[in-house]
């Protein structure tokens, strides 16, 4: 039965940084075996990425790696690139999380492709061209006598991750590292890769070795998996074992810490606070001569959305179906048509000026914690900016104490509001943000993927923090995100979005129960939500292929 | 792409008229005039020689005299330089001036791309240091510095090569001077091939070559070509500033390059001579802009001109 293909022994791995050595990976042994599918599973942080990239020789030119690892007897540690490379590529291969960015924006696909093959398998051009049209056709990208002369800007970021995969595959390897090949990618097609993945992995009988910090996947995918934190495996075994009953309390942190509960449903007699009907935003993509537009993107087509206070609607939908346009519509923040009311007011006629005085009530918060902050300016400065505008007679020290019971609010230490932004972690980053919508106290926030780039664990405070803040101020939340599980622990109703209609609305309940559109089936089957809660019967939702 | 030169073009001529137009008025605000010397010339004299160079008409006038000669390609005669017209001036000069920057671009890209190369592949090692350096030094020293040392150097202490002058554009006497307008530049694209290797080598894209264990001189030759995008860009506006010559080279080697003309109308109010450098350097970026966007467009297939 052990047949270890891949042994690693005591690796540590350090970097040399401007604040001293960070040790990543402090000593662990893994193995990996022929055929099986290993997680490592762990947050941002917990060497999990830095442990393959050794494995790899891909660590950054600060970091070294000490200890064994072998490939079949074979010590890979402290090899020179050159010899590495007999191995790199044809018999280790890697797929890595960024499919946007990870193939060459300036060769075409079937030059890359080639590249491969003809270094390892050595392929002429003509037979390399033959072979990649096969590697197209087995990871499934139609039309591939075409698509072999695309640029990667030319294709989705699924197919572009397949592209990845086939260059993975060009050399039959014998283990495939995936270091969260799905998590930059919209659900439906997360499904598909990774069913892809496992596919090709019974058809050809490599291992798989999954870096993710996604349970689910681990769940459904894994054979073995291992738990890292801070640099150590602090629990290894089967998947099944793992889960029925973790040993570590991390483990148990982390499989606790997915997004569950229910939001307490909101007082039905509250106040209608937005009230947004047949709102539509269209984008002229193509112009004539004229400037009469000849190509016209709807991305948002006739929407209607009402919110009460401290209720929150979920907007749910894949990239590109006009969540984020809808969100920016109704604070005006985008030009639409339609009709927009914030409580008594109607929103639509008013210009900037007239919208001024009402922005402190309508609030936004971006998905990226690490763009959305200014880095010259103090957390405390990035708080209390709006206060400038919207209460310009208080004073500095006011302005001040205001900043510190903010930090109060979102549970920040306020001692840390002299601090700037890139001194916090990305958790903490979105609650200066969330402080910095909050501190105007604000009747409707809009929440555009505020969790979408925190990990798990994160996330869960930041629910925790979201919710109690609607409870105390009885705010009204339209709440953007792609990630099922969270939507559902926080909305009271569900919008389902695809190509800027909804096609499916209703309670949050209703809608995971008893979805009615396959679109909807599909994002929820997607999410692994049923491996999630095992218990609950949900209709047994197919994957479409 | 060529209906897309095509319009480049379209466009380039109401920009030229718009420059000539500011220039033309611009230079004649400025006070005094060609026929201004220490001691005034006699007013009949003064009055003649007015007349001959049509600058005794309303200023308006001579603006549509001289746009509709530009039309046909006649800049006028020069008024410093008598016996010559501005079009003879550049016939001759801008040839000279022409080659010495074409050879100086060449020679910027090959040694400061392969320095700025060999820089990033070994960063911050001694070479890495060593090209950073020069690079800071080829900036700040200036060339009215550099061009005198090299040539007492050079051309008197060692003499190996001709200190001065053009001889019929003979090679030893191209070398000194294609060097010196050559340095500065040399400094700037070693510098910003640096940055822009590294940035790139450190990009996702690179990083999979290397997992798929390419060798060394593929992972080099993807990157160079994602890092020569910002150089690109650079040169263009470079290549047309060298191309038209330098004020400061040409005077010290003493060669008949056209650099020399801009300095001395502006001084002596040659209007004429004035406005066709104007020209002359105008037409010039614009066609140095273009030849960067179709470059461009060669080296990244995301660039589409619709």
């Amino acid at each position: 039965m052990a047949d270890p293909v891949l042994t690693v022994r005591n690796l540590n791995v350090r970097f040399r940084t401007g604040d001293g050595i960070l040790h990543a990976v402090k000593g662990i042994d893994l193995d990996v075996n022929a055929g099986e599918t290993v997680a490592i599973v762990g947050e941002s942080g917990s060497g999990k990425s830095q442990t393959m990239m050794s494995v790899m020789g891909l660590l950054a030119s600060n970091g070294w790696a000490e200890g064994s690892v072998k490939y079949r007897g074979e010590e890979l540690v402290g090899l020179s690139p050159e010899k590495l490379n007999r191995y790199r590529g044809s018999k280790l291969t890697m797929i890595f999380q960024e499919p946007m960015t990870s193939l060459d924006p300036l060769y075409r696909i079937g030059e890359q492709l080639a590249l491969p093959l003809t270094t390892h398998g050595g392929l002429s051009k003509v037979e390399a061209r033959r072979r990649a049209i096969e590697l197209l056709e087995l990871v499934r990208i139609p039309d591939p006598q075409r698509r072999i002369d695309s640029y990667p800007h030319e294709m989705s970021g699924g197919q572009r991750q397949r592209v990845m995969i086939a260059m993975a595959l060009a050399n039959n390897p014998d283990v495939l590292i995936a270091d969260e090949p799905t998590t930059a990618l919209d659900v439906t097609v997360q499904a598909r890769i990774l069913e892809l993945l496992a596919d090709l992995q019974k058809r050809l009988g490599m291992s798989i070795v999954f870096i993710t910090h996604d349970l689910g996947i681990v769940r459904r995918f894994a054979d073995r998996t291992y738990v890292m934190k801070r640099g150590e495996v602090v629990e290894s075994g089967t998947t099944e074992d793992i889960f029925a009953a973790p040993k570590h309390p991390y483990t148990r942190m982390l499989i606790d810490a997915e997004p569950t509960g229910h939001k307490e449903p909101a007082p039905t007699n509250a106040p209608l606070v937005l009230d947004a009907r047949d709102v539509k935003v269209s984008f002229v993509l193509k112009s004539n001569l004229f400037g009469k537009p000849i190509h016209v993107l709807n991305a948002v087509d006739g929407v209607s959305l009402s919110v009460r206070g401290g209720e929150t609607v979920g907007v749910v939908g894949e990239s590109g179906s006009g969540k984020s346009t809808l969100g920016r519509a109704v604070l005006r923040l985008q030009p639409a048509s339609g009709m927009v009311r914030f409580e008594d007011r109607n929103l639509m006629p008013l210009d900037r000026a007239g919208m001024r005085p009402l922005r402190r009530h309508l609030q936004l918060v971006f998905q990226d914690p690490f763009g959305s902050l200014s880095p010259r300016m103090t957390a405390g400065e990035i708080v209390t900016e709006g206060l400038l505008v919207h209460e310009p007679r208080i004073s500095r020290k006011d302005r001040d104490r205001r900043a510190a019971q903010a930090f109060e609010e979102v549970r920040l230490e306020p001692a840390w509001r002299n601090r700037f932004p890139h001194e916090f972690s990305g958790g903490q980053r979105q609650r200066i943000a969330i402080a910095r919508a909050m501190i105007l106290h604000p009747k409707l926030v809009v929440l555009d993927e505020p969790t979408s780039a925190l990990d798990r664990s994160v996330q869960k405070e930041i629910v925790d923090l979201l919710r109690d803040l609607q409870k105390a101020h009885g705010l009204a939340y339209v709440f953007i995100s792609h990630d099922l599980a969270v939507v559902r622990a926080l909305s009271d109703e569900i919008m389902v979005m695809k190509s800027g209609k909804v096609v499916e609305r209703g309670p949050a309940e209703a809608i995971f129960e008893r979805p009615q559109e396959d679109y909807t089936r599909d994002l929820i089957a997607a999410a692994f939500l049923k491996e999630r809660e095992a218990q609950t019967a949900l209709p047994a939702a197919s994957l479409a292929s | 792409m060529l209906s897309f030169i095509m319009r480049r073009f379209l466009t380039a001529i109401p920009t030229l008229l718009v420059i000539v137009t500011i220039s033309f008025f611009l230079i004649r605000l400025a006070p005094g005039g060609p026929f201004d010397l220490e001691r005034p010339l006699e007013a009949k004299v003064m009055e003649n020689l007015n007349r001959i160079y049509q600058l005794d008409k309303p200023l308006i006038q001579q603006y549509w005299l001289y746009l509709s000669a530009v039309m046909h390609g006649d800049f006028g005669p020069s008024f410093i330089l008598r016996d010559f017209t501005v079009g003879e001036l550049f016939a001759r000069g801008l040839p000279i001036s022409m080659t010495l920057g074409a050879l100086a671009i060449s020679l910027a890209i090959l040694v400061g791309g392969t320095l700025g190369t060999i820089a990033a592949l070994r960063q911050n090692s001694l070479a890495d240091y060593i090209v950073t350096g020069l690079g800071a030094m080829g900036l700040t020293i200036p060339n009215f510095v550099v061009a005198p040392v090299l040539q007492i150097v050079f051309g008197l202490a060692l003499a190996w090569l001709p200190v001065a002058g053009w001889a019929n554009g003979t090679p030893r006497n191209l070398i000194m001077p294609v060097i010196v307008l050559a340095l500065p530049q040399i400094a700037v694209v070693a510098r910003m091939t640096r940055a822009a290797m590294i940035e790139n080598l450190r990009s996702n894209h690179i990083r999979t070559l290397r997992s798929l264990g390419l060798p060394w001189h593929v992972i080099v030759r993807h990157a160079l070509r994602g890092a020569s995008l910002p150089v690109i860009s650079y040169l263009g506006p470079a290549a047309a500033a060298l191309l038209t010559g330098s004020v400061v080279v040409e005077t010290i080697f003493g060669l008949p390059g056209i650099g020399r003309y801009f300095v001395e109308g502006a001084l002596n109010r040659d209007y004429t001579l004035v406005m066709g450098t104007v020209v002359v350097v105008a037409v010039f970026v614009l066609l140095f802009n273009l030849v960067v966007d179709i470059l461009y467009a060669v080296v990244d297939p995301r660039i589409r001109f619709d």
